[in-house]
């Protein structure tokens, strides 16, 4: 039997974070995973992460994918791809069968499970039907197969995943008709429901599906409106033609191999799923030597799967004597730093469930985006990042208490300031003076800033959003300016076009609008003119 | 609607493997070699895989990682095939599936 000090289940970001660190410590390590490419979900990621610097904030999931696999061969880590683990067991031995053939065991002196998470379902009539489908799989069928999942497409969900990959689909050319929730409020960041609601998607929440129809295929849905018990209100149908429904209502953990092993595990939350008992710290299990790490041990971001790799790998190779105590805990404290930074604010999972109704700064926080996907008129110019001022200057619209600042990193003039606690409200910092460079527009992964020029002369104002659609419009180009909850408001010509590797894909438009609409244009749309 | 995409605002063009050709229920379709087997027959409008056996209720695709099995298909005579992490083979056939599969002569349980 082969032995490794190290065995990583699952090549997602969490288990090859753990095997890089581990291997840079001199284990011999092999990770181990079913799917014919590593990587988990990082490479469906499109969009850019959230957070700061050392969370590789601003960076696309899949450059980071690329990157942490590098590193990983580069340390002498073996990936076994096509090699679904089979069974784990108490001494640490691994059934594996490898590339669909034989099966083969192995032991580690240590084991990291980094089995990640499947998602949740909700039920409704003609939820088989061909053409409903998990979220994530709408987003492997675009972003990895390269093939549209549907022409129309409803999204139940509200959280970050709905969200995000709601956007993906935009971006992938199909129409998004609808976000359906049943709760009352968005469940996700709302930098990511402005988004589309921008574009014009309506959001129906305390709404759910009642039944998808079609004979063999999805053809629509009707929804209706739920009361305080999740009951649909007779009256409230609505029919939506679709020929696809993305569910996005939520991830469990995989923790199947860890229960096999015989790890202890807590009781069953309220909410369904069981987690395996850990270190809170370095994510040992109840069996000294196997560890958890990512969505395995409870749903959270990338982000912090990555991290929570990192101290698993580091705390592997202490147990096992490749590092001493004091190694372990410098390379603890910056890791935690890190860690803990990212679960602050509003959406920490300490807070789930919660509803706030002011910011940490005491700011009222946006009922109509909560409710409508987007910031009324009136609430938006109420936040520190929303000024009027002479010339050029950015417009942040950016609301809650989320664990992100690249673009306070961005601006090489010191007009956005987060401070040091990274939830902050970016705030602008009104004396100093703004170039237009347009690096913070790119940098915000909530494409939430804005460049706005109240008085462009003749009678005009410009704004520059970012852009993520293609084809991209020309310089001149007329079109239609659109507003935060996508109704069109005027006519607009694009000035300007720009782009630029530093913006990764991301590109600025700058067009023209009367200057009365200069705080209401916030996306730019192909059109006659009104 | 064309469902393949020939461009992306972020990811660009896809880098396909070569164009081949394989039999879905006798008709001849087109597709890349190595993208999964399902990929190519949403790309061609085929969006049911199987139908159940008890009720004979259509199933597509549902998870497209391999969890689910909904999407399983006969490939090459044999049944109960993951078309969502199975890679496309020039010359393939691949038929809907009936109930759980297929006896050793070829014919169906239904």
């Amino acid at each position: 039997m082969t032995r490794y000090d190290l065995i990583v289940i699952g090549a997602g970001p969490a288990g090859l974070s753990a095997a890089a660190e581990a291997a840079s410590h001199g284990l011999s390590v092999a990770v181990f995973d079913e799917n014919a490419r590593p990587g988990g979900q990082l490479f469906k990621q499109i969009h850019k992460f959230f957070g700061s610097k050392e969370h590789k904030a601003k960076i696309r999931g899949y450059d980071i994918g690329e990157e942490l696999l590098r590193e990983a061969e580069g340390l002498g880590v073996k990936v076994f791809l096509n090699s679904p683990v089979i069974g784990l067991y108490a001494g640490k031995e691994v059934a594996v069968n490898l590339n669909g053939a034989e099966t083969a065991r192995f032991r580690g002196d240590t084991v990291v499970v980094a089995t990640g998470a499947s998602e949740n379902m909700v039920t409704f009539d003609g939820w088989t039907l061909p053409g409903v489908m998990g979220a994530g799989a709408a987003q492997t069928m675009m972003n990895i197969n390269r093939v549209r999942p549907g022409s129309r497409v409803l999204m139940l969900g509200s959280g970050n995943v709905g969200l995000v990959v709601g956007f993906q689909l935009l971006q992938a050319g199909c129409e998004l008709a609808a976000v359906i929730d049943a709760a009352p409020r968005v469940g996700g960041y709302g930098v990511h429901a402005a988004k589309l609601a921008r574009c014009g998607v309506p959001f129906y929440l305390s709404h759910t599906i009642i039944r998808a129809e079609g004979d063999d295929r999805v053809t629509g849905a009707v929804i209706g409106r739920t009361d305080a018990k999740w009951n649909i209100i007779p009256g409230t149908e609505k029919h939506f033609d679709a020929d696809t429904i993305c569910i996005a209502v939520g991830l469990s953990p995989s923790t199947r191999l860890v229960q096999m092993a015989g790890c202890e595990m807590h009781e069953p939350a309220p909410g369904g799923g069981r987690l395996p008992v850990c270190d809170e710290i370095t994510g040992e299990t109840s069996i000294p030597g196997i560890y958890c790490s990512g969505d395995v041990s409870g749903i959270e971001e990338a982000s912090s799967a990555m991290i929570e790799g990192r101290i698993s790998g580091a705390a592997a190779a202490r147990r096992l004597g490749f590092i001493d105590e004091s190694e372990f805990e410098r390379r603890l404290t910056g890791l935690e730093r890190a860690l803990a930074s990212l679960r602050e604010g509003m959406f920490a999972p300490k807070n789930r469930g919660k509803t706030f109704e002011k910011t940490d700064e005491g700011f009222d926080i946006s009922v109509s985006l909560l409710e409508n996907g987007y910031l009324s008129d009136a609430e938006a110019v109420r936040y520190p990042g929303v000024k009027t001022l002479p010339g050029v200057h950015p417009v942040i619209e950016c609301t809650q208490n989320i664990p992100c600042n690249p673009c306070q990193d961005a601006c090489p003039k010191g007009c956005i300031a987060v401070g040091a606690n990274i939830v902050s409200l970016p705030a602008i910092n009104e004396s100093a003076k703004c170039i237009g460079c347009g690096q913070c527009v790119a940098s915000c992964s909530g494409q939430a800033v804005f460049l706005v020029n109240e008085d462009a002369g003749g009678g005009y104002a410009t704004v520059t959003a970012p852009y993520e659609f293609i084809p991209l419009p020309a310089k001149g180009e007329r079109g239609r300016a659109l507003d935060r909850a996508g109704n069109v408001i005027c006519d607009a010509e694009v000035v300007d076009v720009r782009v630029s590797p530093a913006f990764d894909h991301t590109s600025l438009l700058t067009f023209k609008v009367p200057k009365s609409e200069c705080g209401r244009a916030r996306f730019w749309k192909r059109g006659e003119r009104l | 609607m064309h469902m393949r995409l020939a461009d992306h605002p972020i990811l660009g063009k896809p880098a396909h493997g070569k164009p081949v050709t394989f039999d879905f229920d006798g008709k001849q379709l087109s597709g890349f070699e190595g993208e999964p087997i399902a990929a190519a027959l949403r790309a061609a409008s085929v969006v049911i895989h199987r139908y159940t056996k008890k009720y004979h209720s259509p199933r597509g695709i549902f998870c497209a990682i391999g969890r689910c099995t909904d999407c399983v298909m006969i490939v090459n005579g044999q049944p109960n095939v993951r078309t969502c992490v199975t890679p496309l083979e020039d010359g393939m056939t691949v038929r809907t599936q009936y109930g759980v599969g297929v006896r050793s002569g070829g014919e169906e349980l239904l």
